[in-house]
């Protein structure tokens, strides 16, 4: 088990060199120079650009910078941002919570639905129920998101009224982040009904996040659940007179949820992708927001340092899925 | 079938209680800002959104534009004396100003000479400590307004009066002086940050003279700005102002609607017929500074001659482009300079709309089976809602000429950059947002012989030495009205010679909820609410 860990960790350290490569490169070969885009219309004396190159360092080549950043890098140093002048990490680490706040929840809320709605359609095959959730499922994963999200505000913040637009918690409350998440530090602030408004912020943006990824989860359930329902160890247990209540927990389920777990495994990076821009619509203050202003502004170490650390963060959800499996059937052993 | 009811009404139990569980607070204006504050140090940056969020409520300059204006008034400085020769500018500052107490600092003195001899010398002196106290620092304004080289020095007479003697006579260096880059900043805090080893937080926890104190800025969120009780002028009737980030105009939109914000700018275009409309609102709407133009490039043949470029701007029908692009928002414009601004020429005529007289001028100057590119620029701009439409019905115009035109379009950054480039193939879109209601600040920048040269916004290239002449002299006078009749007789030429076609002037829209009463709207494009009160 230890091997096998130490071996995948071993795998992440070549793509991580190869995600410094992109990461670097990508940004640098968008047309556009943040130089240029700060002086914007005014435009800039050849002088002036060339002090300006000078002080963000860009007058080097780019072997030199991408040395120089990834020597950077193993001291544990991301760079600042050119826009904010802030060190990367410490923008990355204040904005991080709030996405995994929203992504956790949506995940659940996906989860939570998607896998009985799964099972349910694969044993009633065929019956209205089948056909309707496995419709709603194609439809949700067609959605385009931002349209989804401008579509629930309208009528359930604008015409209802139920939840609020955006943000993630009314401004009346005011008090210091201490863990991030607005959940606990809601809670943590003792401020009477700062939990409910914080809760009721999450809402939409949860549900918008969790669109996508639900329908995944829900048809994938379903197929998976129907491939076990027709093997011979489904019948015996049938034949056995089991109930099927039994047949279906036990016996298939178990070995169903193997192709759902990698699914939801999977969903980590739709979820980070999505996040962009449920988050642009919410004014949520997480990464994903954080990246597409970056990139439009051309900061050049905060797009190198916010995919290198999303990059991390998917790799390591995935190894931890490929770790669950041996929980969820002994079958699979790592060895 | 049960989850999704139990869910439906958690739901509903949440909201409702969200809803109903708001605290008692002071009296609190929320602002729906349209983005992400860079920094708090405001001569560090040079976008509205910056200045909205630390300048104008943080700081004071030694003179402001007076509210609604683009007047010059005295500010920190009581009172000021030009010499003569118009070499050196004297500003006596106001007694008893005092800068922020805050929880991270406590002012131990007020207002003095050293704060403003700091506030400029660590923008303009490399060898400054406070120069480059974040790495990579530039002070683009300070430069780009050229004080750089129009400062000779700043000295502290005494402690309550500050004297800057410049190289030569600059008219618009007053209202340079009025720009959110050159806000006082205070030098017992940027010693105290020294002394701690923080300098960073000049950047991120300002202390300022200004109607309100900064408290929290949590990133891409919220700022919370709480009254400075303490303010020399006139002080704010809020206690305490918060600007909810929140970067989508939809979205803004609804909130204002839902009444989770007092006042927001820029709504998009399509959407203030319904904002009108809402009985919840009001809609202040005021010419904005600006001018959007078709530049062609002058040095290009058959544009090179001003008749070729006459004949084009006829041939465009202009009152339909900007009705159909500006969507009432908007007006033709036929100066480069906007008619709110002082000096404009009312009795230049514009080309007049006639594609007969257009083809025929054409052909006079003998062209004949013209083919150009119109540059579209790709992103919307104050002065510019859709250049792409713009194109297409420039282009169709052309075409009835004979005319034809092809669209071209790059990333805006390229855009900015290739358009500059001299022999560039192409007349470009683009436009301008004043920066100081001066206008030297239009002409100068994007119309004279330097501004032509490397690294200028003249993107006509076009370099008139008369035209150049009368702006030099109209810097060199201090007196408007001399000065007016300089800026007319220019704008005569401009229109003779016709190295644009003026597109527009567009109109800002600020809606607003009902309960916001005294907003000016500033017709250089900030946002201030000193002057805002809002109902309970």
């Amino acid at each position: 088990m230890i091997r096998f860990i130490l071996g995948r960790i071993a795998y992440l350290v070549p793509t991580l060199i190869g995600i410094t490569i992109v990461a670097f490169g990508f940004v640098r070969v968008l047309p556009g120079d943040p130089v240029l885009l700060m002086a914007g219309e005014r435009g800039m004396s050849p002088e002036r650009y060339a002090e300006v190159s000078r002080q963000l360092g860009f007058d080097r080549s780019l072997p030199e910078q991408y040395l120089d950043y990834v020597w950077r890098l193993l001291h544990g140093d991301l760079g600042t941002s050119l826009v904010t002048k802030k060190p990367v990490l410490a923008e990355f680490l204040a904005l991080f919570p709030a996405t995994v706040e929203l992504a956790l929840c949506a995940i659940l809320l996906a989860a939570l639905i998607g896998v009985p709605a799964g099972v349910l359609a694969a044993i009633k095959r065929g019956s209205w129920f089948d056909q309707i959730t496995m419709g709603t499922a194609l439809v949700g994963y067609s959605m385009p998101i931002f349209w989804w999200g401008l579509l629930l505000i309208i009528f359930f913040s604008g015409m209802l009224g139920w939840t609020p637009v955006s943000g993630r918690i009314s401004l009346l409350y005011f008090f210091p982040p201490v863990t991030g998440f607005m959940l606990i530090d809601s809670l943590l602030s003792g401020q009477k009904g700062a939990f409910a408004s914080a809760a009721s912020h999450l809402i939409l943006p949860t549900i918008v996040l969790a669109t996508i990824p639900l329908a995944v989860i829900a048809r994938q359930t379903r197929s998976a659940m129907l491939e076990v329902l027709g093997e011979d160890y489904v019948r015996t247990a049938r034949a056995k007179g089991l109930p099927p209540r039994r047949v279906v927990g036990m016996h298939a389920l178990r070995n169903a949820l193997i192709p759902v777990v990698t699914t939801i495994g999977l969903q980590i990076g739709v979820l980070m992708a999505g996040a962009i821009l449920t988050e642009t619509i919410f004014s949520w203050p997480g990464i994903g927001k954080w990246m597409v202003e970056s990139i439009s502004r051309r900061d050049y170490p905060v797009v190198q340092g916010g995919l290198l650390l999303i990059a991390v963060i998917v790799m390591v959800v995935n190894l931890l899925v490929d770790l669950l499996y041996g929980l969820i059937n002994p079958r699979i052993r790592h060895r | 079938m049960r989850l999704p009811a139990f869910v439906t009404t958690s739901i509903i139990a949440l909201a409702s209680a969200a809803a109903f569980a708001a605290p008692a607070a002071a009296k609190t204006l929320i602002y729906c800002s349209e983005g992400s504050p860079e920094g708090f140090d405001p001569a560090a940056y040079t976008s509205g959104t910056t200045f909205d969020a630390s300048s104008r409520p943080v700081f004071n300059r030694l003179v402001e534009f007076k509210d609604g204006t683009t007047e010059v008034e005295p500010a920190l400085a009581e009172s000021y004396e030009i010499s003569d020769d118009g070499l050196t500018y004297t500003f006596k500052l106001r007694p008893g100003v005092k800068f922020h107490t805050t929880d991270y600092f406590t002012p131990t003195r007020d207002l003095n000479a050293d704060d403003v001899i700091f506030s400029f010398e660590r923008q303009g002196d490399a060898n400054n400590p406070w120069n480059q106290y974040i790495p990579g620092l530039t002070f683009e304004y300070y430069n780009s307004m050229e004080m750089a080289s129009s400062i000779k020095s700043i000295e502290k007479v005494d402690d309550l009066t500050v004297r800057f003697t410049l190289n030569e006579p600059n008219a618009p260096f007053l209202a340079n002086l009025a720009m959110d880059f050159a806000s006082i900043q205070s030098k017992e805090y940027a010693d105290a940050l020294d002394q701690a080893g923080t300098k960073e937080n000049l950047n991120s926890a300002p202390v300022g003279t200004g109607p309100f104190k900064f408290v929290a800025y949590q990133k891409d969120a919220v700022i919370r700005f709480a009254k400075n009780a303490d303010y020399w002028g006139t002080p704010a009737k809020v206690d305490d102002l918060v600007f909810a980030i929140t970067t989508d105009a939809a979205v803004r939109l609804q909130k204002l609607q839902a009444g989770e914000c007092h006042i927001m700018p820029y709504p998009a275009p399509a959407d203030i017929e319904a904002l009108k409309a809402d009985q919840n609102l009001t809609v202040m709407e005021q010419p904005g500074l600006n001018v959007a133009y078709l530049a062609y490039n002058t040095d290009v043949a058959p544009f090179d001659k001003p008749e070729v470029r006459k004949a084009l701007n006829m041939a465009m029908n202009k009152q339909a482009i900007v009705d159909a692009v500006f969507q009432g928002m908007g007006q033709v414009a036929k100066n480069p300079i906007p008619p709110t601004m002082w000096s404009y020429n009312d009795a230049v005529q514009d080309e007049a709309y006639d594609p007969e007289a257009a083809k025929a001028a054409l052909e006079a100057a003998g062209v004949t089976n013209l083919s150009m590119k119109i540059w579209a620029m790709p992103v919307q701009r104050p002065y510019m809602p859709n250049a792409r439409r713009v194109a297409e019905m420039m282009q169709e115009d052309l075409g009835k000429v004979g005319v034809n035109a092809e669209i071209v379009s790059y990333e805006w950054g390229e855009y900015l950059k290739k358009s500059m480039e001299p022999g560039r193939d192409g007349a470009v879109i683009l436009g301008w947002t004043g920066d100081n209601g001066d206008p030297d600040n239009f002409l100068s920048v994007l119309l004279s012989c330097a501004a032509a040269e490397d690294g200028g916004a003249n993107r006509a290239f076009w370099c008139n030495e008369e035209f150049s002449n009368l702006l030099e002299q109209a810097k060199q006078t201090s007196d408007q009205a001399e000065r007016t009749k300089l800026y007319e007789q220019a704008q005569v030429i401009f229109k003779d010679q016709a190295p644009w076609a003026t597109i527009g002037h567009s109109t800002v829209v600020m809606p607003m909820s009902k309960k916001v009463t005294g907003y000016v709207m500033s017709p250089l494009g900030s946002h201030a609410f000193d002057t805002v009160d809002v109902a309970e």
